[in-house]
């Protein structure tokens, strides 16, 4: 017991930094944004694993050795359990007179009758009994509350089981996340994912084909008072079919109620804008023509994106700020004011030269590598305004469009928990709950061949009810004539 | 006057009578009288008067109660919702359990020596609730508009206060003894009651809340599923739900433990208490994660 109390105030302990430094499995970014803001001290927490820290060496250590503390003790407590279920109650102590609630009585009834009618009360009450006549008297030991230990071994077995399924989710498991713009849609392969991590056992082959069509987005946004611009209403309809060639079929999809293909579920979890360019050459060849995803910055949506167009003759990239609402701010410049597209307006840079795209590094198709590139030029847009360019050509703002964040998952080992936290629970009450308590009778002729009782109970959880229990018994013995 | 505003004068109503309770309460701890009871005829049994300071104290505790409740049911109409989508709310609903759960153990024991550990708590959070926490009455966030808000939020704030009479009687026995080990004549330890009776009331509260806990933390998951498409993904909230589980469970732990004194259990207990107002005040307001959207 010492040691499971050790153990699980260290994994108390050792769970506190994983909540105070950002973590890599809730998003890398916030932990690139600390190694960068504090690079001295966050070398030394990344060794130590500060930013991993479920995943770290430390702290599955400890949870493991909770797991083996766990493991020996409820194989023991099992075996003892299943050998006092087939046993009888322990024998009547030598001395009753010590033990709590003691009672003696005389009466005129037999011997024999006492006994059959107490053990016909333990009967009817669910006791587990044990009559042993002997020559000095006979004795009767009952007991009850074995769903006790039960319910505490069922609670403690339900914890490694809950550690198994999180073990199978984390190794089958996956989990991804979609963008998607309004107008366009994906199949569910890999390259469709802008973000994915999977299980070590995880194989690529097991995603179920489903395809996914944004039709339409729309979020409504609070107007009056403090919680101005807090999100009210989010709405996506989509259409889509569980695999290639199947009927398409239109679903709405919101918070708090995911789309679900072959135990894959699909979560809308963010949105953005998606502002609609289109970009000619000064010979009026269209370059470039749809909607670019800006992620946003802030609660009002301010939003940051690049186009890149490769294609033309030479390399074009624009660098742009979106503001849902915009407002021009004395001393902060331009900002958005509120979430939705009340004015809308596009701020552009335009750069020419090398966009480092064909150097067959990856690249961030969020950020513009400018090094090797020439500024052009800076302008605000408003929807339907054209921006002219000697070097470039036209930049036409077309207006806006949405984009959706879905986190695609699967965690196979999710119903396994569901029901060992729920077997564990029930495992608690009964364990917390039911009081384990015994009552042990002695029957005895005096010399004036009138009968003794001598009764005690015991219950180490000090069971209020077990004097009522004898009390009631007791009764029972006294009717008898 | 709207509803909203109702309530936030039902709110600063119960804050009046709560101070009124707390230095009625705090009296028991200077009160002198008692009384020697001939009851059963083997020994005789001393057993405190309750002072009408105490009684008051009571009267007055059951009256915030009322006013709290009132709060909360007009801030809800105000919303048309349940009234669990903000930290003001909670803080709210988290006080009016704390002192329900007081009151209604009150009606079979006798809570007095604990009596100022809880409402002083209770005062302070809905102090607090009503200058630093305080929000507009508004319809709720997306991620929150859910029916689990009821199940989750609910056993959360059920447990929560079970949790803070444990931790009141808690204190209480930490005091009195403390106070008894210092040798201290004060009159009122005559009567004040002994450890394990303060250990075992704290026991039964604890196991009563760490099973509505266990319950919390699970539909939790089963709602953090259905939004954010994992049932366990270390938020901090979740961390610290799981910090205060553990704590809570190494309590009940220690307390079958060989050779721990009921003291070091209680500390235990006490730590768990802290890591529950952490995981309110400190990751609400310090930490940034999926929970945050709960507004001050």
């Amino acid at each position: 017991m010492r040691t499971a109390l050790i153990l699980l105030l260290l994994l108390a302990l050792a769970a506190i930094p994983g909540s105070l430094f950002p973590q890599r499995s809730a998003g890398v970014s916030a932990v690139n944004q600390y190694l960068e803001d504090n690079p001295n001290l966050g070398r030394v927490l990344d060794a130590l694993g500060m930013f991993d820290v479920f995943g770290s060496i430390w702290f599955t250590a400890i949870y493991l050795l909770l797991l083996i503390s766990v493991i020996g003790c409820v194989v023991p407590r099992l075996r003892a359990h299943l050998d006092s279920l087939r046993s009888a109650p322990p024998p009547v102590p030598a001395d009753l007179s010590r033990l709590a609630d003691y009672q003696q009585l005389t009466t005129k009834a037999s011997a024999a009758d006492v006994v059959t009618t107490a053990e016909a009360w333990f009967r009817k009450h669910h006791w587990r009994l044990a009559t042993k006549a002997a020559k000095s008297g006979t004795g009767l030991s009952a007991e009850k509350g074995y769903a006790r230990e039960t319910g505490n071994l069922l609670f403690h077995a339900s914890l490694i089981v809950i550690v198994v399924g999180v073990a199978v989710g984390a190794l089958w498991g996956y989990r991804g996340q979609v963008l998607v713009r309004e107008g366009t849609g994906f199949s569910n392969t890999l390259v469709a994912y802008d973000e994915f991590s999977a299980g070590r056992l995880f194989d690529a082959k097991n995603l179920p084909p489903f395809g996914f069509e944004l039709e339409d987005f729309e979020a409504e946004f609070e107007r009056e008072g403090t919680q101005k611009g807090s999100p009210r209403q989010f709405t996506a309809s989509a259409l889509t079919r569980s695999e290639p060639g199947a009927n398409w079929q239109r679903e709405t999809l919101e918070v708090n109620h995911p789309l679900e293909f072959s135990g894959t579920k699909i979560f809308l979890t963010g949105h953005g804008y998606a502002p609609v360019l289109t970009v000619t050459d000064p010979a009026g060849h269209v370059q470039f023509s749809d909607s670019v995803i800006f992620l946003p910055r802030d609660g009002n949506f301010t939003s940051i994106g690049v186009v890149k167009i490769p294609d033309a003759p030479q390399q074009v990239g624009l660098e742009g700020i979106f503001l849902p609402s915009a407002v021009v701010d004395e001393e902060r410049g331009p900002i958005s004011v509120f979430p939705a597209p009340d004015s809308p307006a596009l701020f552009l840079v335009a750069w020419q030269g090398d966009l480092g795209v064909d150097s067959g590094e990856p690249q961030n198709v969020y950020q513009l590598r400018t090094e090797d590139m020439k500024r052009l030029g800076v302008t605000s847009l408003l929807p339907g305004d054209v921006w002219s360019l000697p070097q470039l050509g036209h930049v036409r703002f077309e207006g806006v469009d949405r984009f959706i964040s879905l986190q695609i998952a699967h965690e196979p080992g999710r119903q396994l928990v569901l029901v060992a936290s729920i077997a564990a629970l029930i495992g608690l009450l009964f364990g917390l709950f039911v009081p384990r308590r015994r009552i042990w009778l002695k029957v005895t002729n005096d010399t004036q061949k009138k009968t003794v009782v001598e009764v005690a109970g015991l219950s180490r959880q000090g069971y209020a009810g077990l004097s009522s229990d004898i009390a009631e018994m007791l009764g029972e013995v006294r009717r008898v004539k | 006057m709207t509803l909203a505003q109702t309530s936030l004068l039902l709110v600063y109503a119960s804050l009046i009578a709560l101070a009124i309770a707390m230095i009625a309460f705090a009296t028991v701890y200077a009160n002198t009288r008692t009384k020697v009871l001939v009851g059963s005829a083997t020994k005789p049994q001393s057993q405190p008067v309750r002072s009408r300071a105490v009684n008051i104290g009571y009267s007055v505790s059951w009256l915030a109660l009322a006013l709290l409740g009132a709060a909360l049911v007009t801030r809800g109409l105000a919303v048309m919702r349940a009234p669990w989508g903000n930290m003001y709310e909670f803080a709210l609903s988290g006080a009016f359990a704390g002192l329900a759960a007081f009151l209604v153990l009150s009606l079979k024991r006798n809570p007095d020596w604990l009596a100022v550990w809880v409402v002083v708590p209770v005062f302070a959070l809905v102090g607090l609730a009503v200058t630093v926490l305080y929000t507009e009455a508004g319809p709720l966030v997306p991620a929150l508009n859910s029916a689990w808000l009821i199940v989750h939020v609910s056993a959360a704030i059920v447990a929560f206060g079970a949790f803070t009479v444990a931790a009141g009687a808690s204190i209480a026995c930490l005091v009195i003894e403390w106070m008894r080990k210092r040798a201290s004549d004060a009159p009122w330890l005559a009567t004040a009651p002994t450890e394990s009776v303060l250990d075992r009331f704290t026991y039964r509260l604890t196991a009563f809340g760490f099973p509505i806990w266990t319950f919390a933390v699970i539909a939790g998951a089963i709602w953090a599923e259905n939004a954010w498409g994992r049932y366990w993904g270390w938020d901090p909230k979740e961390t610290w739900a799981l910090i205060s589980w553990v704590a809570y469970a190494a309590y009940l732990h220690a307390r079958v433990t060989a050779g721990w004194r009921p003291n070091r259990t209680m500390i235990i207990g006490l730590v768990g208490y802290a890591t529950l107002l952490f995981n309110f005040f400190g990751v609400n307001i310090l930490i940034p994660g999926l929970h945050s959207y709960a507004g001050i």
